[in-house]
């Protein structure tokens, strides 16, 4: 049982301090996801918390899935933005 | 069609102890303040409108998480071709954001202030904030530190705050209302749970408004920071300045929105529109019945590098400064040497303004002439020095016959921006002239002859003659050969909308 981070993340950190059992690590490698939940460490807060930290605080819509892949924070959920929206903000997005 | 409107004179209060004594000089913004308080502001570019023209300020983006929503900000926050607050291009630890900021201080030596202002909230990553303070307070003594909050985690970190010396801090407040809270922020984390909608906007301005009155009560100053979102909470911050000040902020800020479809916010997506200048500064006005206005913020983004309105970021990319060797014993010298010339020559300008000076008027009473708003080109120094093809921007001032107010600035696209982009200068000269809404006049160092001709039609005279001139005696001489030749006994032309 564990929770994982996907490639949406944009590692703005907010999930690695909370974990309480230390599981979530910056990840340095190009092409990986930003921030790695270490999946023997990983309880999803069990006996420490009603809900799952990471997912609580995320601010990333879709970022973090459970083990069989459902978002916990599905698109739509956090921002309110319609689902139509989001479909063409993503061709518009801000481009490095 | 829209009248220009000259008839917005500031209430009677903001004129300060100037209004009385015919001095002419510009009410600032701080002069209702304490001394004490006043001598702390007086060198930071962020609070005080004279400072801004001289002291430079850095952010340093140590600081990504946060702890809530705002449907004015979008999470993806690195873009580097955006200049807006919460964004950056890259993210530091706390000892390359010290190092970063030892290069700057001793590269620019005007840099008096460095601040964490995210891209997330400072006091969500109250670690990395306090490492960067803790080395920074020890290795540049010389650098005041400030740090920008939504304010939620607050109460819980004033005491950290006061141990690191930091004497100002700037609070994002958009509301006292839970209800319209709710339609500006849509979760906030708050004791191990997400929390939307009524419920957590109330959870939030409670910790803001505890927080407040924790820093004042312990003598911190707090700048109380609100953007603008119409139809949600513009009326509303009329009312939040009255709190706010009761509480004990010293100035207060009110931006406007920024929401843009492509910046991905929910207020960008969703069409929420912007305030216009005029609307922003109407609100600014009605709010400065009750404290002090601040009326230069340029909103700058989270990794911000220099003067405010310039960013010298790229100068000082993280493999950049890993070349650079800092001595900052010597720096520091350099740095006090540049701060004394920099105050003597304010003091100066302060002791000419205050004294006193031939009035005609107390002799003759001529003809009344109106208020104008002049627009002048600058990039800093407190002097006309920029082209008009190159400004990202435009100082507004309001003029009559004795006092003179600065009222903004005015972004926009440089008309020409070199070889490259000059095919564009209609489409981009239509917007210029849009965002100089009501302005009259036109200062700049040079002025080219096709953007003159259309800035004339627009009704708005381009003047080239005060070039490398104070400001402050530039646009008095303006106004007093319009007023000689009898320009000002009426009221504006009605100007057709641009």
């Amino acid at each position: 049982m564990s929770l994982e981070i996907v490639d949406s993340c944009v590692g703005c950190y907010a999930c690695e301090p909370l974990c309480p059992n230390k599981a979530i690590s910056a990840v340095m490698q190009p092409g990986e996801p930003l921030f790695f939940i270490n999946p023997d460490k990983c309880t999803e807060c069990l006996g420490d918390h009603d809900l799952p930290q990471c997912a609580e605080i995320c601010p990333i819509e879709g970022a973090i899935v459970d083990e069989y892949g459902e978002a916990l924070n599905p698109l739509g959920s956090l921002t309110g933005i319609p689902l139509h929206l989001l479909e063409q903000l993503r061709e518009s997005e801000c481009r490095q | 069609m829209e009248l220009p409107v000259i008839s917005n004179a500031a209430p009677e209060a903001e004129g300060g102890g100037c209004s009385s004594s015919g001095c002419g000089t510009a009410p600032d913004a701080l002069s209702h303040l304490p001394d004490h308080i006043r001598s702390k502001v007086q060198d930071h570019p962020c609070y005080s409108e004279e400072a801004h023209h001289y002291f430079a300020r850095m952010h340093v983006a140590v600081a990504p998480a946060c702890n809530i929503q705002c449907n004015y900000c979008n999470r993806k926050y690195d873009c580097s071709n955006e200049s807006r607050p919460g964004v950056v291009s890259e993210l530091m630890s706390p000892d390359q954001a010290v190092k970063k900021t030892l290069a700057v201080a001793a590269a620019i030596p005007q840099m008096t202030v460095l601040g964490i202002a995210g891209p997330g909230d400072p006091l969500a990553n109250p670690e990395r904030t306090f490492e960067t303070f803790r080395q920074l307070s020890e290795q540049a003594p010389d650098i005041k530190l400030c740090v920008s909050t939504n304010g939620l985690s607050l109460p819980e970190s004033v005491d950290e705050l006061a141990k690191h010396n930091i004497d100002h801090v700037t609070i994002t407040i958009n509301c006292v209302d839970p209800e319209i809270g709710a339609q500006i922020y849509p979760w906030i984390f708050w004791e191990n749970k997400r929390i939307r909608g009524v419920e957590g906007a109330r959870i939030l301005i409670e910790q803001q408004q505890k927080g407040l009155e924790m820093l004042t009560s312990r003598g911190i100053l707090v700048k109380v920071n609100s953007v603008m979102i119409p139809g949600v909470n513009d009326q509303h911050l009329k009312e939040v300045s009255k709190v706010v000040k009761a509480k004990g902020a010293f100035l207060h800020n009110v931006m406007p929105l920024i929401a843009e479809a492509e910046h991905g916010t929910y207020y960008g997506i969703m069409g929420q529109r912007e305030p216009t200048p005029l609307e922003l500064q109407e609100l600014q006005d009605a709010c400065a019945g009750d404290m002090s206005m601040m009326r230069h913020c340029r909103q700058c983004r989270a990794d911000a590098v220099g003067l405010l309105g310039e960013d010298r970021g790229e100068e000082f990319t993280l493999d950049k400064i890993d070349e650079m060797e800092v001595d900052y014993a010597a720096a520091m010298v350099e740095r006090a040497k540049v701060h004394d010339a920099i105050t003597a020559e304010l003091d100066m300008k302060r002791a000419l303004k205050a004294a006193p000076k031939f009035d005609p008027d107390a002799i003759d009473e001529g003809p009344v002439t109106r208020n104008i708003r002049i627009a002048v080109a600058t990039k800093g120094g407190g002097v006309i020095n920029e082209h008009f093809g190159h400004a990202h921007e435009f100082l507004v001032y309001e003029i009559g016959p004795k006092e003179h107010r600065f009222l903004g600035h005015r972004k926009c696209t440089p008309y020409c921006m070199g070889d490259e982009s000059c095919g564009d200068g209609e489409t981009v000269l239509g917007g210029i002239i849009r965002s100089l809404e009501g302005v009259e006049v036109l200062l700049a160092s040079k002025i080219g002859f096709e953007p003159w001709a259309d800035l004339e039609k627009a009704g708005i005279q381009p003047n080239g003659e005060h070039a490398m001139e104070p400001i402050e005696e530039a646009i008095r001489a303006v106004y007093d050969e319009m007023a000689a030749a009898g320009k000002l006994a009426q009221p504006a032309v009605a100007r057709a909308a641009a």
